[in-house]
């Protein structure tokens, strides 16, 4: 057994548990896949750090790609570091660095005892959820560099993005609405115990001592509740007034305020004992469920813009060839700077040094890098794949191709909080009927005996306030984000999920949406190839750096590579070259067949002939999402479905199958184009749903009623965007948008519900003699049946989506 | 009945002793990450030490 486990535990490395079969990095009988892993390995068992592989086994990040030396000499410039850290005094810094690589146990305890790699930093803390890790260091014996270096030793390389200087503050965590929501649940359970004898003597206590003292207590216990807690809705109601609004707070917090001041009285007239009891547990429920309406998912941020993407340092070649590091909000036109393997373009830019192959997928979606030659443009945000390049600024950060997205004033106003939620308009017609009763009931009074008027009138607001409207709201919410967030649909806020409701277009973005990121499909077609023709083919792919050999090389089996003469590539054509006496062609029908053959099916293709004779083509296209057409197939009966892809027409026969004839689809879209056409679509009236992925669709996204971006790694970046969807979930989308319309029919059932309860507290109300005692019992029976009717019927729906 | 009063005060006093316990937690941020110390404390305090000689011909150096 012994034996087993040892040759399993060779084959993948100590580190980060990648295969090691092909590989020779051995140290203590532990075998590691690269280099990387190895020098990571040593430096933890040099600084006694080695229960990081005991928490959690092979807990490393994979180390092939190896990371630049200098890479953060812009750290060392002293604008940079106080815009980055946010505290100094005379010895200490405190910094937050962003670690998307963080994922077990084994991270949190090594990220924890980071001072035994650099003894200047003196206390580091993890936040695992948010992966996030402040470091306090100090800065005489290190520095805001050689901290982040430290990091990237061990694997952990800090995400310093342009946004953590242009954003100036931190968002601090929100503590008053805990606060509030325990001060308001702290009265209402006392003042519910010093009127329990109220309750048990309904309202005739002998001892007049007693109900005197606990009248008095409840009064001064309920000023926190009145003044504190319930602040909230008195300010938003106040709001809404002064904008000639009224929304739903209004009414609460008149109810609020009608019940407080008649309790007030009735204590100090000592005529009664008042309704403080119901008034801070409505206050007390109220804000349960608007804490859980608010709580979302805390690792996805739904603000970001390019400047999360972009790097914040950038090094800038000077007129005597030296070069230097600067913040890249500091780039000028003519500028003149280098970019480094895998590093991003930061502004558009002219080619002027280098071999410059560029991965857009960023900004497009689209995985296959793009090669471009000397003095042609590269727009920001494309990452260079090749080797390091020279480039030269053509313009500012702000006004590229990419990055004038965030100009348009789609992004300067926020056009989504002001669309009003039904729940307000229904609670005034609630509030309209309530004040029709009330009055209807003091004239009824004033007729027949008029010491009831007040009474009844103020009981009448006191039972039937619109809270049970609001609890229906904000539970039914809360607990449908739960249960989207199961499903793996973060969606920002509870609006996004009535906005769905009401969508009637859905607008697909294609590479990275509807297609898979990263898988590229291949296929050969023409007669099966011998062992020796894909030998012949592996070789001559094997001499180019184009995308698509590189696609071919990992679809044909792995063979040695063979002597390759007179290799010659013909840019945008194809490659030839002789090998083994055999002359090989490789590249378009042009090049290889010597006449252009039309093409039928989407995808590139690649035509190859041995001697002359062609053997047939292999067809690399973009790998579909599984159950595409079955969600098409779903979606269309429901929905006006479209396509708006910034990619070439090339796939549109094949769209055309599954969208069907009459879909719009638009290709070569630029990310305005999109934002415009999402406008237009809303002049029409229609109300839009767009799924997308990239950079280039966070207009659209932004415009949309609904911007749900598809991810296929939810610790990936995602544009700004009012929900994240995992692309694993993809498949369920139709599932999601129905639950999603289910909340209106939710809301309104509690809502049904509600109104028996307040049928029941107004018959008493009206008639004048309303009990604090049966007021105290309707309050949280009402309460607590919205509450488990809501959980119910969003569970129900829930488990009738799983079928 | 007077030892009413003294029971009602002195539960009350209780009570807004939890009360303030549960507002300082709330303050110093106590709820703001309600994952990462329940791996935390699950951490031994020391380190291994084994196997270090075999690696590590050169004396340790310090920083």
């Amino acid at each position: 057994m012994e034996v087993l486990e040892k040759t399993i535990e060779k084959e993948t490395c100590y580190h980060c548990g990648e295969d090691t079969s092909n590989t020779n990095f051995h140290i203590q009988e532990k075998s590691f896949c690269c280099r990387g892993c190895q020098t990571v390995f040593e430096i933890i068992n040099k600084s006694d750090l080695c229960s990081y592989y005991d928490i959690e086994s092979k807990p490393g990040i994979n180390q092939k790609q190896e990371i630049r030396k200098g890479k953060y000499d812009f750290l060392d410039d002293e604008k940079i570091i106080k815009k980055l850290t946010h505290f100094q005094d005379e010895t200490h810094q405190h910094v937050i660095f962003y670690l998307p690589q963080m994922h077990c146990a084994s991270c949190i305890w090594i990220l924890e005892h980071l001072n035994k790699l650099d003894s200047g930093i003196i206390k580091s803390q993890v936040n695992f959820i948010k992966k996030e890790v402040t470091i306090i260091y100090n800065y005489n014996t290190t520095s805001l560099k050689k901290v982040a270096e430290a990091l990237t030793i061990i694997g952990y390389e800090p995400h310093i993005s342009l946004n953590d200087i242009s954003s100036t503050k931190i968002k601090k965590y929100d503590t008053t609405r805990i606060v509030k929501l325990g001060i308001a649940g702290f009265c209402f359970g006392n003042i519910m115990m010093l009127s329990f004898p109220e309750y048990f003597s309904l309202g005739k206590s002998d001892d007049a001592d007693l109900k005197f003292w606990f009248n008095y207590l409840n009064l001064f216990l309920s000023l926190p509740v009145f003044f504190y807690s319930a602040s909230d809705f008195f300010i938003s109601g106040y709001k809404g007034l002064r904008q000639r609004f009224l929304n739903i707070d209004a009414p609460i917090a008149l109810a609020v305020l009608i019940t407080f001041t008649r309790s007030v009285y009735e204590i100090i007239s000592n005529t009664g004992s008042g309704y403080l009891d119901s008034m801070s547990g409505i206050v007390f429920f109220m804000l349960v469920g608007r804490y859980f309406q608010n709580r979302t998912y805390q690792s996805i941020s739904f603000e970001r813009d390019f400047t999360s993407y972009f790097p914040l340092g950038v090094s800038v070649i000077n007129a005597d060839g030296t070069e230097k590091q600067i913040s890249v909000s500091e780039l000028k036109i003519g500028d003149r700077i280098k970019i480094h393997n895998n590093e991003i373009v930061p502004a558009d830019a002219m080619l002027f040094l280098g071999k410059a192959t560029i991965d857009y997928s960023f900004v497009t979606g689209e995985s296959i890098p793009v090669e471009k030659s000397i003095s042609e443009i590269i727009y920001a945000g494309g990452k260079q794949t090749s080797g390091a390049i020279k480039l030269e600024v053509i313009k500012e950060v702000s006004q590229s191709y990419l990055t004038q997205l965030w100009n348009n004033e789609t992004f300067t106003e926020d056009k989504k909080d002001v669309k009003v939620s039904f729940i307000h308009q229904v609670s005034r017609y609630f509030t309209y009927i309530l004040f029709s009763i009330a009055i209807i009931s003091a004239i009824y009074w004033m007729i027949n005996d008029s010491s009831k008027v007040w009474g009844a009138a103020t009981s009448v607001l006191i039972v039937a306030c619109p809270c049970a409207l609001l609890l229906s709201a904000t539970f039914t919410n809360s607990n449908m984000i739960r249960i989207l967030n199961k499903y793996k649909l973060y969606v920002k806020n509870s609006s996004v999920i009535e906005n769905m409701s009401d969508i009637d277009t859905i607008v697909f973005d294609k590479t990275g949406t509807i297609t898979e990121q990263g898988t590229s499909e291949i296929s050969f077609s023409g007669k099966d190839l011998t062992v020796e023709q894909s030998q012949l083919i592996r070789s001559l792919a094997n001499q180019s750096n184009h995308p698509l050999s590189k696609s071919i090389i990992s679809y044909l089996p792995f063979s040695k590579v063979l002597n390759v003469k007179n290799y010659q590539e013909f840019k945008g054509l194809g490659t030839t070259a002789i090998i083994n006496e055999n002359s090989i062609k490789m590249g378009s029908s042009e090049f290889v067949l010597g006449e252009q053959v039309i093409e039928l099916n989407a995808g590139s293709k690649v035509y190859i002939s041995i001697n002359e004779s062609p053997l047939g083509f292999f067809t690399i296209k973009n790998a579909y999402r599984k159950g595409l057409k079955e969600i098409v197939f779903d979606l269309g009966s429901q929905f006006d479905l479209k396509i708006l892809s910034g990619d070439n027409a090339s796939e549109e026969p094949y769209l055309r199958t599954l969208f069907g004839d009459k879909a719009e689809m638009l290709f070569n879209q630029k990310p305005e184009d999109k934002l415009n056409f999402i406008k237009q679509l809303q002049m029409q009236h229609k109300k839009v749903l767009m799924i997308g992925d990239g950079l280039n669709d966070a207009g659209a996204l932004k415009q949309s009623e609904v911007g749900i971006a598809i991810s296929d790694n939810t610790n990936n970046f995602s544009p700004a965007c009012d929900a994240v969807l995992s692309g694993k979930k993809f498949i369920l989308l139709k599932e999601l948008i129905n639950y999603c319309r289910k909340e209106k029919i939710i809301i309104y059932a509690s809502f049904v519900l509600s109104i028996l309860y307040n049928f029941i507290g107004i018959y008493f109300a009206v008639q004048g003699d309303l009990m604090p005692v049966i007021a105290a019992i309707l309050m949280p029976i009402s309460s607590i049946s919205i509450v488990l009717l809501t959980t119910g019927l969003s569970t129900y729906y829930e488990l009738k989506l799983k079928k | 009945m007077s030892a009413i009063y003294i029971m009602v005060g002195a539960s009350l006093l209780l009570a807004i002793g939890f009360l303030i316990a549960f507002i300082w937690s709330v303050r110093s941020n106590q709820y703001e990450d309600d994952y990462t110390p329940s791996v935390r404390m699950l951490f031994d305090n020391t380190t291994k030490q084994e196997n270090k000689q075999e690696i590590n011909n050169q004396p340790k150096k310090t920083k």
